[in-house]
């Protein structure tokens, strides 16, 4: 029916008190999500725009059965936020932070190794299953129900998509933004994985950019085991190597994670591959048949 | 952010790894009073934030104090050239002055991110003075790696191994553990995100130096490594990276004439790309985020059409969360105060963008509107090439 989140899925929102939790949580919860509260340390016992606050995660937990957390903590203390929800056995942490120090990171991604929990993030807008659930920031009225898997690094490149398919009376099955991080919790091939085993996605739309190795990764991954088309963009074709386009992940490094050689593997893979993002939702449609 | 080396090779003396005696001077007198102290044969190297120097004339060899001052004559305030400078080179500012090395064999060794293993990993290679990539290429058996715990840090046994990675006998080899454990220590604990010595050199006499040393760091972390951000040599950025930078806001300068104005680094990307699909050349990434308030919209907006190359702006945003009103809010004041006649290409999506289209076609704006971003695109690269 949807991959990650269902109507089961409980949020509690971890730095609700900001201005950014705040405003989020509200729109999360007039989209349908379950938001049971939030957490910020030292104001528990409040109430924050109808939210219960909670001290810790462990108490949001026992007290309203929270198990998905959705994360607006500043970066300096995001990745404890993340460790924190890991540690209290929330299975999915959703993580919107951007600016989470690299090295923090690495001890996050060696701490969850630990634990059962699914990171998606940081540095992305999060995961919406259209009619449903929305955990994260993006504008909800442009998503609409449908067969269609969206996976991306990107964030408003992603509603760019979703706003092609949606113009094309194409749905989504669940939208999920991975980040544009270079160490993220949740791999495209994690979510392509999902995206094949869900009966309800149909399709698979996928959007890379520069820097690193997860497009070929993805690429190797679709070629021995998803049964499913798969349509790719990859943004930063026309980016100079060596600088940081905006997100900490989308760097040509030593003449490394070029556009041209991701395009190139996933071309090879089998994935319908669009060279304009004008050509997106069309590009679908078509591989779709309609 | 980079760092010049003479920096570099300060913060690795700090966490005991050795480098060669020198100093830095920004004129020839200074270089000759440096010379003069170490004594003997001195290299004299010009310090930009770029690679292949020696090719560019940019490191000299002196045998005394006069000649460190004639060639730190010939070095500073020459524009060096190399295939990571812009074509018209950067300034040398300053030298770095140190005594010359009895090199008996060049390694490499670094410390950077594998984002594959999302771990931190520790390379050595006994191929030192080349391009790591093109070892890596071609002779990959030549590399050792570890990957190093982010809380353990590196183990002995690894430190042991990389050293042994380097082919160090006796005395060298415990030389090269500990300097492999202290550049380590000093990676994890300055937030580098690459701390690379090439070349590492075994000295005639039996010393493990670094000869050379590039530092760069996790943008990310800044905050919390005052020192380092003391290091930063605006001279080395270009001047309109390092007036968006002020703002906050991400910005990058490139060689083309549309000017792109966008919400988000992937959308701004995949802009970049659509303006050369549709025949034209972009002339900066720009991304000005979901929070943006119409100051920062304004001082953007004067960033980007400050560059005298643009002849059209694409402005191309799409979301929930960025008020089109307040983007148009401050595109007009930009306009208004600087005068300008640029032609603008809107295309829009998001909260209150009818508001936003209505106050930017009333605020008399050479403004021409796009149905999306293809449209947009052409559009724009058009402008741009009548203006030409």
């Amino acid at each position: 029916m949807s991959i990650l989140v269902d109507k089961a899925t409980r949020v509690v929102v971890q730095g609700i008190t900001g201005r950014e939790g705040a405003f989020h949580a509200a729109r999360c919860r007039e989209y349908g999500t379950t938001v049971v509260g939030g957490v910020t340390p030292g104001k528990g016992g409040t109430i924050h725009d109808d939210f219960p606050v909670w001290n810790t995660v462990a108490d949001a937990v026992r007290a309203a059965g929270a198990n998905c957390a959705l994360i607006f903590v500043p970066p300096a203390g995001a990745a404890d936020a993340i460790m924190e929800a890991a540690g209290s056995g929330v299975p999915l942490i959703v993580c919107i932070t951007e600016g989470i120090p690299i090295g923090d990171m690495v001890r996050v991604k060696h701490f969850l190794g630990g634990t059962q929990s699914r990171l998606i993030g940081p540095n992305c807008p999060g995961v919406i299953t259209p009619d449903h659930t929305k955990i994260g920031i993006m504008p909800g009225h442009i998503h609409r129900a449908g067969p269609i898997g969206v996976v991306s690094r990107s964030g408003t490149l992603t509603y760019e998509v979703v706003g092609q398919l949606t113009a094309r009376g194409l749905g989504q099955s669940t939208c999920v933004g991975i980040g544009g991080d270079p160490v993220n919790g949740t791999s495209f091939v994690d979510v392509l994985k999902l995206f094949n085993e869900d009966a309800e996605t149909r399709g698979i739309m996928m959007i890379g950019e520069i820097g690193g190795t997860a497009e070929e990764e993805a690429a190797a991954f679709i070629k021995a085991r998803v049964d499913k088309p798969v349509v790719g963009f990859i943004c930063g074709q026309t980016a100079p190597p060596g600088r940081r386009m905006g997100h900490a992940g989308a760097i040509i490094a030593g003449g490394k994670g070029t556009a041209a050689e991701k395009m190139a593997a996933l071309e090879a893979a089998g994935v319908t591959m669009v060279k304009s993002p004008a050509d997106m939702g069309a590009t679908v449609a078509r591989v779709m048949g309609r | 952010m980079k760092i010049h080396e003479y920096q570099a090779k300060q913060l690795l003396r700090d966490f005991g790894v050795p480098v060669p005696n020198g100093d830095v001077a920004d004129t020839p007198a200074a270089a000759r009073a440096i010379a003069e102290r170490l004594q003997g044969r001195v290299v004299v190297k010009a310090q930009v934030h770029a690679g292949g120097r020696g090719k560019a004339g940019g490191i000299k060899l002196a045998d005394d104090a006069g000649g460190a001052e004639a060639a730190a004559r010939q070095i500073i305030g020459m524009r060096l050239k190399t295939p990571q400078t812009p074509p018209e080179g950067i300034e040398v500012r300053k030298v770095l002055v140190e005594e010359a090395s009895a090199v008996d064999r060049e390694l490499y060794l670094s410390a950077t991110l594998d984002r594959g293993r999302s771990t931190h990993v520790v390379m050595a290679s006994e191929a030192g003075g080349m391009d790591i990539e093109e070892v890596a290429a071609k002779t990959p058996e030549k590399i050792v790696r570890e990957w190093a715990h982010p809380a353990l840090g590196l183990a002995d046994f690894q430190a042991r191994r990389l050293a042994f990675g380097l082919g160090l006998p006796g005395e060298p080899f415990k030389q090269g553990v500990t300097l492999v454990r202290n550049l380590f220590r000093l990676y994890l604990a300055k937030d580098c995100s690459l701390a690379e010595i090439n070349p590492l050199v075994v000295t005639k006499d039996g010393r493990v130096l670094a000869l050379d040393a590039k530092l760069g760091f996790d943008d990310n972390a800044l905050y919390r490594e005052k020192d380092i951000v003391a290091l930063r040599d605006v001279n080395e950025e270009d001047p309109l990276d390092v007036e968006a930078s002020k703002y906050g806001l991400n910005y990058i300068k490139l060689d083309g004439n549309v000017g792109c104005m966008v919400n988000g680094a992937g959308l701004a990307m995949a802009t970049m790309d659509i303006v050369k699909l549709a025949g034209g050349e972009p002339a900066n990434f720009l991304d000005v985020g979901g929070g943006a308030s119409p100051e920062q919209i304004e001082n953007a907006f004067r960033i980007l059409s400050s560059d005298p190359s643009v002849k059209a702006v694409f402005i191309n945003v799409f979301g929930g969360i960025l008020r089109v009103d307040r983007l148009a809010e401050g595109v007009i004041t930009a306009v208004r105060k600087l005068g300008l006649t640029l032609p603008v290409v809107l295309r829009a999506e998001g909260t209150n963008v009818e508001r936003g289209k209505k106050m930017l076609a009333d605020s008399g704006l050479a403004l021409t509107m796009a149905d999306d971003m293809w449209d947009g695109a052409r559009k724009a690269v058009a402008l741009a090439r009548q203006a030409e």
